[in-house]
C-alpha cells in the first residue's frame, strides 16, 4: 500500500450543548444550590433534536446504507451534552447507536465537560478525558483512539499530554497563523512527540457549509453538492486529506431545512465519490493509513473559534479571567469532595460555553457568540457566573473543608447548631405545657384526678429545663475545647482564623446566656 | 391653598432618590391643614402607564387625567400626566445614551421589524430632549390657564420651564426646588444648555428650596442667587416597620456591605470598589454587594474582575421594591461614598432598617446626621477603618444601630412639609403686596 495514492476526505462534527443557567441572585447565595434553566434547556435541546440531531442521523444512516460502508463520519458528542440526551432527548441516543452500529462512524474522545481544563491542570484534564473516554465506551461500545480539544484547542503541549494518555491522533485548527505556507491539506505530527498524528481543519471549505450555506449575499450561492465536489476535486493534485469539521448543528440548526442543507448532506458523498479520487475514512483510519508529511510547531494554543482562531473567544478580557481563575481555583478542593452533586455541578459550571458567554468582541463573530445565548449582555453572564461560582464555594467549604482543622471546627459547629436546635425545640415544648397548666388552674377544678395532671405536668417542665441546662453545658465545654484547639493552631492561616475567631465569638455568647440562666 | 407642582416621577415608576423625596413631601403638604396639591408629571418610561393612553383613548391629545388615592389620608392628590420622553436624572448627554440604547434593544429584539419612526429618531436626541421639556412646558401652561390654585412649586431642572411658563401663564408665584444641580450630576463638566435652564428657573422663582446647605451654596455662588432667596428644607425619611422585614434569610455566614444607588459618576462607585478590595485584604468573611444600575457598572465590573475580588463583590442589578429592604436587611454596614450628593435618603432609609452608614463628608445628609460615620469621599483608609471596626467590634455596630434609629426616627416629612408650607406662606403674601 502506497500512502502517497491514498487521498482522504474526513468528517467531523461536534454534537454539544451547555447547562444555560438559570438568573441567579445575590439573595439565593447559600440558599438555592440548583444553577440551571430546565425549561430553557429541555426547550433548546427538543428543539435542536427535532430540527437537527434526529434528522440528521437519519440521513447519515441511509447514506452509510446506501453506499456500502464507503461513506464514514466522525463526532465527538460531549459529556454535557449526553447528560442532557438522558434527561429530554434519549432518541438521539439511540439515533447514534445506530449510527455506532454500522462501524463506519467514530466517536472521538474529548474533555467531559467541554471545558478549557487543558488550559488550567494537566490533572484535571487528564481526569476529565478519562471519565469521557469511559462515558463512550459505556454508551457505543468502542474506546475512542482519536481526541480533539474542546473547541479544537491545541498546542504543541496539551498534544503531548494527549500522546502520553495513549491517543493516535488529534483534531485542530488549520489556523493561517500557525500553517503560514504550508496545507492543511496533509497529515502532519506533534513536534513534541511525533506519533501523534495532528489532522488540520480546512477552515476554508468547513466554514463554506457551516457559515455561507444559506447566505444569499454570497457570490457562490446557492451551494449544490456538485459544486462542492468540484472545488474539493481542483485541491487533489496537491492534497492528500481534506478535513471538514464543523458543529453538527450546521444541519438544521444554524442553516434551517428550508435553506436545503439536508438535500445537500444528502447528495455530497455521491458527488464526492464520483468526482473526487478522495475516500471517505473516519481520523482514525487516516492516522493508520496516511503518512504525516511534517512536525506542525503550535507553541501557544489555537482553537476554532472567530477570525482569530486563538482562545480570545473564552479567555479574552479580564471578567472571563476573573471568573475562569477562580473557577479552577477549586480544583483540588472539589477532588477531595465525595459528594454527587458537587461532582455534577462542578462539570457542568467548567463548560466552555459560560465563558463564551462572557465575550466582549462584538465585530464579525457577534452572531455566532448569540447562538443560544441566554444572556443580554457579557456583563451579565459574568455577575451571574459569578454568583453561582461564589455559592458553589459556600457549598465545598461547607462540605468539603479544607484541612483537619476546619473538619473539627465544622463538626462541633454542627454539633451546636444541633443542640441549639434541641435547645429551641425544648423551650417551645416548654411554652405549651405552660400553657395546658395556665389552662388546667384557670379551670379551677377541684377534682384530684386533674391536680395529679398538673402535678405531673409541672414535674415534666422541670426535668425539660434540667434537660436544656445539661444541654447548655455540654454546649460549653464543646465551645471551650474548640477555642482550645484554636489557640494551639495560632500561626495558621487567616481564612482558618476568622471561623475559629466566629465560633469562639458564639461560645462567649453561650457562656454568658448559661451563666444567666444558672442564676 | 392650593399648589400646583411640577415633578417628573411618582411612585410607583421612580427611578432615583428624586421621586422619593417629592412623594414624601407631597404626602407630608397634603396631610396639613387646608393645603391641596395638583401634581404634575411627564410619563417616564410609557410602558407601565398604559392607564393614561386608556382614560384618553387618543394619542394626539398630550395631557392625560388621572386621579391618585393614597392610604391613611383623606384627601386626594390629583396627578396628570403628560407623554414625554423625559427621563428622570438625565442630561442631554444621557439621555441620548439611555435612549440610543433603548433602541438598540428594540433593534436587537425587532431585527426584521422595520421601525422607521425609530430610525428617524436617531441623531437628534439632543434637540429631542429640549423638546421634550418645550413640549412639557407648554401643556403646564395649558393647565395653568385652566386650573386654581395659589402657588407653583417646581422640582429640579426638567421642570423649571413647565413652572415658569405657568407663572407666566396665571401670574402666580414660582416656588423651585432643587434636589440636585448640573454640577452634582455632571461632575464638574456642566452643560451650558442645562445651565441655563437652571439658572433661568432660579432667576424667575421667588423662593428657591434646596434640600441641604451644602447645595444651597451650590446655588448661591455657581448660579449667582441672591442668598436671601435660597432656603434650606432638609428631605426625611418615611417611616419603615422593620420587624417585617426581619425574616430575611441570609444563605452565608459572612457580612455584607452594601452600595445601594444609581452607578453614577456622582455616587463614587469606584471608591466602594477599591475600598472593597482594600478590606478583603485584611479580613476575609465578609461579602460587598454593589446593587443598582448605571453607566459605569460595566466599567466597575471589569474593574472588580481586574482586582480579582469578584468572588466576594456581588453585583446585583436595579433592585425594585421589596428587594431593596431585603438587602438592606441583609446588610451589616451600608456605604454611600458620594462625590457629590445634594441630600441622599438612602442612608436614613438604611439607619431605619438598623443597619449603620457611612456616608461621604460630601452629601447633603451629613450635615443632618449625628450617628453616622462620615468620611471624605475619595478616603478610602478612612472608610476601609470604619468598615473593618464596625464588623469587627460588634459593640460599635450596636452602637451606630440603636443611636442612628433614634435618630432617623425623627426626621419625618411632616416637619419639612411643615417648613415648605411656611415658605409658601410667606411668598403668597410677599406676592400679594
Amino acid at each position: 500500500m502506497s500512502a502517497a495514492a491514498k487521498k482522504a476526505i474526513c468528517f467531523f462534527f461536534e454534537v454539544h450543548q451547555p447547562f444555560r443557567l438559570k438568573r441567579y441572585r445575590f439573595f439565593d447565595l447559600g440558599i438555592d444550590h440548583y444553577y440551571y434553566d430546565d425549561y430553557t434547556n429541555e426547550s433548546i435541546m427538543r428543539k435542536v433534536a427535532e430540527r437537527c440531531y434526529l434528522p440528521a442521523n437519519n440521513i447519515i444512516l441511509d447514506l452509510i446504507s446506501k453506499n456500502k460502508n464507503k461513506f464514514k463520519v466522525s463526532f465527538s458528542i460531549t459529556g454535557i451534552a449526553l447528560d442532557q440526551f438522558r434527561l429530554y432527548a434519549p432518541e438521539v441516543i439511540d439515533s447514534f447507536k445506530r449510527l455506532a452500529e454500522t462501524g463506519c462512524v467514530e466517536f472521538l474522545a474529548e474533555t467531559e465537560a467541554h471545558s478549557l481544563a487543558s488550559l488550567s491542570n494537566r490533572a484535571e484534564f487528564e481526569r476529565q478525558v478519562n471519565n469521557h473516554r469511559q462515558l463512550i465506551k459505556e454508551y457505543f461500545g468502542i474506546e475512542p483512539q482519536v481526541f480533539r480539544n474542546t473547541e479544537m484547542i491545541y498546542s504543541d503541549q496539551i498534544g503531548s499530554w494527549v500522546a502520553d494518555m495513549g491517543f493516535k491522533a488529534v483534531l485542530t485548527e488549520g489556523a493561517k497563523h500557525v500553517l503560514g505556507w504550508k496545507s492543511p491539506n496533509y497529515l502532519y505530527c506533534n513536534t513534541i512527540n511525533p506519533r501523534l498524528k495532528v489532522l488540520l481543519r480546512n477552515f476554508v471549505l468547513s466554514d463554506d457549509i457551516a457559515f455561507r450555506f444559506s447566505n444569499r449575499t454570497w457570490n457562490e450561492w446557492p451551494l449544490t453538492a456538485d459544486k462542492y465536489a468540484s472545488w474539493i476535486n481542483k485541491l487533489a493534485p496537491k492534497s492528500e486529506i481534506i478535513n471538514i469539521f464543523i458543529d453538527y448543528e450546521t444541519f438544521g440548526e444554524h442553516n434551517p431545512k428550508e435553506s436545503g442543507i439536508f438535500d445537500f448532506l444528502y447528495h455530497l458523498p455521491a458527488a464526492i465519490m464520483k468526482r473526487t479520487p478522495f475516500k471517505f475514512m473516519t481520523p482514525s483510519e487516516v492516522a493508520n493509513n496516511l503518512q504525516p508529511v511534517a512536525a506542525i510547531n503550535i507553541p501557544t494554543p489555537i482553537s476554532w473559534a472567530d477570525e482569530e482562531r486563538d482562545l480570545t473567544a473564552w479567555l479574552g478580557n479580564e471578567l472571563q479571567n476573573a471568573a475562569f481563575e477562580k473557577l479552577y481555583e477549586l480544583t483540588d478542593r472539589v477532588n477531595k469532595c465525595e459528594y454527587e452533586q458537587i461532582k455534577k455541578d462542578w462539570t457542568y459550571l467548567q463548560a466552555s460555553d459560560h465563558f463564551y458567554y462572557m465575550c466582549t468582541k462584538f465585530f464579525s463573530d457577534g452572531i455566532v457568540h448569540a447562538y443560544f445565548n441566554p444572556y443580554e449582555s457579557p456583563y451579565e453572564a459574568f455577575m451571574n457566573y459569578m454568583n453561582i461560582l461564589s455559592d458553589f464555594e459556600i457549598r465545598i467549604n461547607r462540605m468539603c473543608p479544607a484541612t483537619e482543622h476546619e473538619i473539627e471546627i465544622l463538626k462541633y459547629d454542627s454539633q451546636l447548631r444541633a443542640q441549639d436546635e434541641i435547645i429551641a425545640k425544648q423551650a417551645k415544648e416548654i411554652e405549651t405545657l405552660k400553657k395546658k397548666l395556665e389552662k388546667l388552674s384557670g379551670k379551677k377544678t377541684k377534682a384530684s384526678s386533674k391536680k395529679e395532671t398538673k402535678e405531673k405536668a409541672e414535674k415534666k417542665v422541670k426535668t425539660k429545663q434540667k434537660k436544656s441546662k445539661t444541654g447548655e453545658k455540654s454546649l460549653v465545654e464543646l465551645a471551650a475545647e474548640v477555642v482550645k484547639k484554636t489557640k494551639l493552631k495560632k500561626s495558621e492561616s487567616k481564612g482558618k482564623k476568622a471561623t475559629s475567631r466566629k465560633t469562639a465569638g458564639k461560645a462567649s455568647k453561650k457562656k454568658t446566656s448559661s451563666a444567666k440562666s444558672k442564676k | 391653598m392650593r399648589v400646583l407642582m411640577f415633578g417628573w416621577e411618582f411612585p410607583p415608576h421612580i427611578s432615583g432618590g428624586l421621586g422619593t423625596a417629592s412623594y414624601g413631601l407631597t404626602k407630608g403638604i397634603v396631610s396639613l391643614k387646608d393645603t391641596e396639591v395638583i401634581f404634575v408629571v411627564p410619563k417616564a418610561w410609557g410602558d407601565e402607564d398604559q392607564s393614561a393612553v386608556r382614560l384618553i383613548g387618543a394619542n394626539n391629545i398630550p395631557v392625560a387625567y388621572r386621579r391618585v388615592y393614597y392610604h391613611g389620608l383623606k384627601r386626594e392628590i390629583t396627578t396628570y400626566e403628560v407623554q414625554s420622553e423625559i427621563i428622570p436624572y438625565t442630561d442631554p448627554e444621557e439621555f441620548w445614551k439611555l435612549t440610543k440604547k433603548r433602541e438598540e434593544l428594540q433593534k436587537s429584539i425587532l431585527v426584521h421589524t422595520n421601525q422607521e419612526g425609530k430610525i428617524d429618531f436617531t441623531g437628534r436626541y439632543n434637540g429631542n430632549l429640549l423638546d421634550e421639556i418645550y413640549k412639557y412646558s407648554i401643556v403646564a401652561a395649558v393647565l395653568a390657564s385652566e386650573l386654581e390654585f395659589d402657588i407653583i412649586h417646581a422640582h429640579d431642572w426638567l421642570a423649571y420651564p413647565a413652572g415658569i411658563s405657568a407663572m407666566e401663564v396665571s401670574g402666580k408665584p414660582l416656588v423651585i426646588h432643587v434636589h440636585a444641580t448640573e454640577f452634582d450630576r455632571s461632575g464638574g463638566n456642566v452643560n451650558p444648555d442645562v445651565y441655563n435652564i437652571e439658572k433661568r428657573g432660579m432667576d424667575a422663582a421667588a423662593k428657591i428650596i434646596t434640600v441641604s446647605n451644602r447645595t444651597r451654596d451650590i446655588v448661591i455662588s455657581k448660579y449667582n442667587i441672591n442668598p436671601e432667596k435660597v432656603e434650606t428644607v432638609y428631605n426625611a425619611v418615611e417611616p419603615v416597620d422593620v420587624a417585617e422585614h426581619l425574616h430575611v434569610r441570609k444563605g452565608f455566614d459572612e457580612k455584607v456591605v452594601t452600595f445601594l444607588g444609581r452607578i453614577t459618576l456622582q455616587k463614587g462607585p469606584e471608591y466602594f470598589i477599591e475600598v472593597a478590595n482594600k478590606v478583603l485584604k485584611k479580613m476575609k468573611n465578609v461579602r460587598f454587594v454593589m446593587a443598582g444600575s448605571g453607566d459605569l457598572m460595566e466599567r466597575m465590573i471589569r474593574r472588580a474582575a481586574s482586582l480579582k475580588i469578584t468572588d466576594r463583590l456581588h453585583f446585583t442589578g436595579f433592585l425594585r421594591g421589596k428587594d431593596v429592604f431585603t438587602m438592606l436587611a441583609m446588610s451589616d454596614v451600608y456605604i454611600m461614598p458620594s462625590v457629590s450628593e445634594p441630600f441622599g435618603i438612602s442612608p436614613l432609609e438604611a439607619m431605619m432598617s438598623n443597619v449603620p452608614v457611612i456616608i461621604s463628608k460630601q452629601s447633603g445628609v451629613a450635615e443632618i446626621l449625628k450617628h453616622a460615620v462620615k468620611v471624605d469621599f475619595w478616603d478610602i483608609d478612612a472608610m476601609a477603618d470604619a468598615i473593618y471596626g464596625i464588623l469587627t467590634y460588634p459593640a460599635l455596630s450596636g452602637e451606630f444601630i440603636k443611636n442612628g434609629r433614634d435618630e432617623v426616627i425623627r426626621i419625618r416629612w411632616e416637619n419639612s412639609a411643615r417648613h415648605v408650607r411656611q415658605i409658601y406662606e410667606e411668598v403668597i403674601s410677599k406676592h400679594k403686596q
